[in-house]
């Protein structure tokens, strides 16, 4: 993929209901939330086999901080998680439409590759899914496919530790993903998103098959991690949303004249005033628990 | 008033009495009929499985008590006779079994697991191609072997292909004709290795094959192994189709794939089976005898190798 860090924010995306300034030219390397977005959406819809499932979203996700999508079910939030790394090419009927740059390149245009945006994006899921491996190969496998030199036995290490995960397993690395549990399966799985080194983590209700101890764990590596990654996650759970996020994406389902149910972007915004003083009345409903 | 001792224990234990019939009347036992109903429903599954097993027992007793006497060294080294069926054998069957077999699976593994792949992977369902193809196979699998038989002979004895009467049209008409089981098999094991996988693999930045290669394929393969086993184990037994593409009854010398004519363990059977001389008939239990064996070792191999993946895939 080309270096396009030259040029960004060029008269693209209108970013709207308050984004990041995102025109610091120069901040290209420093890991302040304030650099230049990594993602910038403009006006962007998707539909399954012609029904709209989120449409008109405009907004910007800062770099090197953990951006949070809430809202209702049915609301798109997960759907717009899965375009942006491409996941839902492999839904068929899927069609993403409008403008979705990822420093500034655009992600749906006619000379990317699927496959390597993936790379670059890489994806948690929300159930914890170890392939039927060791752990070791488990972490190994990503390295492996993108073919990334040096000892794969410390590009391994470096990602168990970069998960929080290695003083549990260091002592069985052979032994099969399967036998631990579903909190260490979790970060066993971060592990294997961080081992190729992308840019961006996406994860989709990490958190919602695990307990809350694990819950917790997890958390606090999502806090460590966004000093490297950027981050966006899919959350139920507005605690969680409002523990770990930087910023917030409050998204609901509008019911259009014809009865379709389409997804939303109501606003986003810095956690803290998503949480205490929103401008929207379905955002402070929603936050408020009166409805959802 | 004195609380009368004794009588305050009989009326709780009267009480319990009553309870416990009430409860027994909802947990206990089922009416006559519906008793009845289970214990015939129960007696036809056993009849059923009785039938199968009778039939399968009474095969082997008969093959052992009718071939004991030649099962000696000569009825797998010696070549058949129409003349002195105490020492004939099945050397030359039995080799042209195995060639034929081998072949089968040669072609159907790579064929059969490639055509399953693209139909579960890459084929897009709603295009009415692919679901045409879908349902020719689930029908191919229905078709009657000697239909194949005679395929064989039109275009791989002769017409396009034109190999002539030889263990390697065999091969191939034994191919296409278990073809249709490997990729359904394959498919349905394809299609239990869980989509969380894939996913998982290809957020990684994987490419599709990658995917299939690293982890469709390995937890696919018990259940593609066991399909490919199983199709062998019927090809083996086959007769019908080979018949119509050369496998004749006397070979003298020992087959070669591609050249001279070639027989196999079923057809000789028949033929032996079909003199009417006592010493073949004998001659032709034992042949029975062998082809089970030979069956039984296959079927056991395949449960260990299928056990062996499972393991592996679980650990």
């Amino acid at each position: 993929m080309p270096d396009n860090s030259g040029h960004e924010t060029t008269g693209t995306a209108p970013g709207t209901t308050g984004t990041a300034p995102g025109t610091a030219p120069g901040g290209v390397g420093t890991a302040s939330p304030d650099e230049v977005p990594v993602f910038e959406l403009g006006d962007v819809s998707v539909s399954y086999n012609g029904n709209p499932a989120l449409a008109g979203v405009t907004m910007d996700i800062g770099a090197k901080e953990i951006t949070a999508f809430i809202g209702p079910s049915g609301c798109g939030k997960s759907t717009l998680l899965r375009s942006l790394n491409r996941m839902n090419d492999l839904i068929p009927g899927a069609r993403v439409r409008g403008e979705l740059l990822y420093k500034g390149t655009d992600l749906y245009g006619a000379s990317v590759d699927a496959v390597q945006v993936r790379k670059r994006i890489g994806m948690v899921f929300q159930k914890p899914n170890p392939f039927p491996k060791s752990i070791y190969d488990n972490v190994a496998f990503g390295p492996r496919t993108v073919g990334m030199k040096g000892s794969m036995d410390e590009i391994v290490e470096k990602a168990l530790r970069g998960a929080a995960l290695w003083e549990e397993v260091s002592d069985r690395l052979r032994e099969s993903a399967y036998s631990l549990s579903g909190g260490q399966q979790q970060r066993l799985c971060i592990a294997r998103a961080i081992a190729v080194e992308p840019d961006v983590i996406l994860m989709d209700e990490p958190c919602s098959a695990l307990d809350p101890i694990s819950t917790v764990r997890v958390e606090d590596l999502m806090a460590e991690l966004k000093n490297h990654y950027s981050i966006v996650i899919v959350t139920h759970n507005m605690h969680q949303a409002a523990r770990v996020a930087d910023r917030t994406a409050f998204f609901s389902v509008q019911v259009d004249d014809t009865g379709r149910r389409i997804g939303q972007l109501i606003e986003a915004d810095e956690t803290g005033t998503i949480f205490t003083k929103p401008t929207d009345k379905r955002t402070e409903d929603y936050i408020s628990g009166r409805v959802g | 008033m004195v609380i009368q001792k004794g009588k305050q224990p009989q009326r709780a234990r009267l009480a319990v009495a009553g309870a416990r019939n009430a409860t027994e009347s909802v947990f206990g036992a089922s009416s006559r009929a519906d008793r009845i109903g289970n214990v015939l429903f129960r007696s036809l599954l056993l009849l059923g499985m009785g039938f199968a097993l009778l039939g399968m027992v009474s095969i082997i007793v008969w093959s052992f008590v009718d071939g004991a006497p030649r099962l000696d060294m000569n009825l797998i080294t010696a070549g058949p006779s129409s003349i002195t069926p105490e020492t004939a054998g099945y050397r030359t069957a039995i080799l042209g079994s195995l060639y034929v077999i081998g072949g089968v699976i040669l072609f159907i593994v790579p064929v059969g697991v490639g055509a399953a792949v693209y139909l579960e992977e890459y084929a897009d369902q709603t295009r009415w191609w692919n679901r045409l193809i879908e349902v020719n196979i689930q029908n191919l699998a229905a078709v009657p072997s000697i239909v194949f038989g005679i395929l064989g002979l039109a275009f791989i004895v002769r017409g396009p292909l034109d190999l002539g009467f030889v263990a390697a049209a065999g091969s191939l008409t034994l191919s296409l004709l278990v073809l249709p089981t490997v990729i359904l098999a394959s498919r349905e094991a394809i299609r239990a290795v869980p989509p969380s996988t894939r996913l998982g693999s290809l957020g990684l930045g994987a490419t599709q094959w990658q995917t299939i290669w690293h982890h469709v394929l390995p937890g696919a393969l018990p259940g593609i192994i066991t399909g490919v086993i199983l199709s062998v184990s019927r090809a083996i037994g086959e007769a019908a189709p080979l018949l119509l593409v050369g496998a004749v009854t006397f070979v003298m010398f020992d087959p070669s794939f591609f050249e001279g004519q070639f027989s196999v363990l079923p057809v000789q059977i028949f033929n032996y089976a079909g003199r009417p001389q006592e010493e073949f008939r004998v001659l032709a239990s034992a042949g029975v005898i062998l082809m089970l064996a030979v069956l039984l070792v296959m079927n056991s191999f395949a449960i260990w190798l299928r056990n062996h993946y499972e393991n592996k895939n679980a650990r």
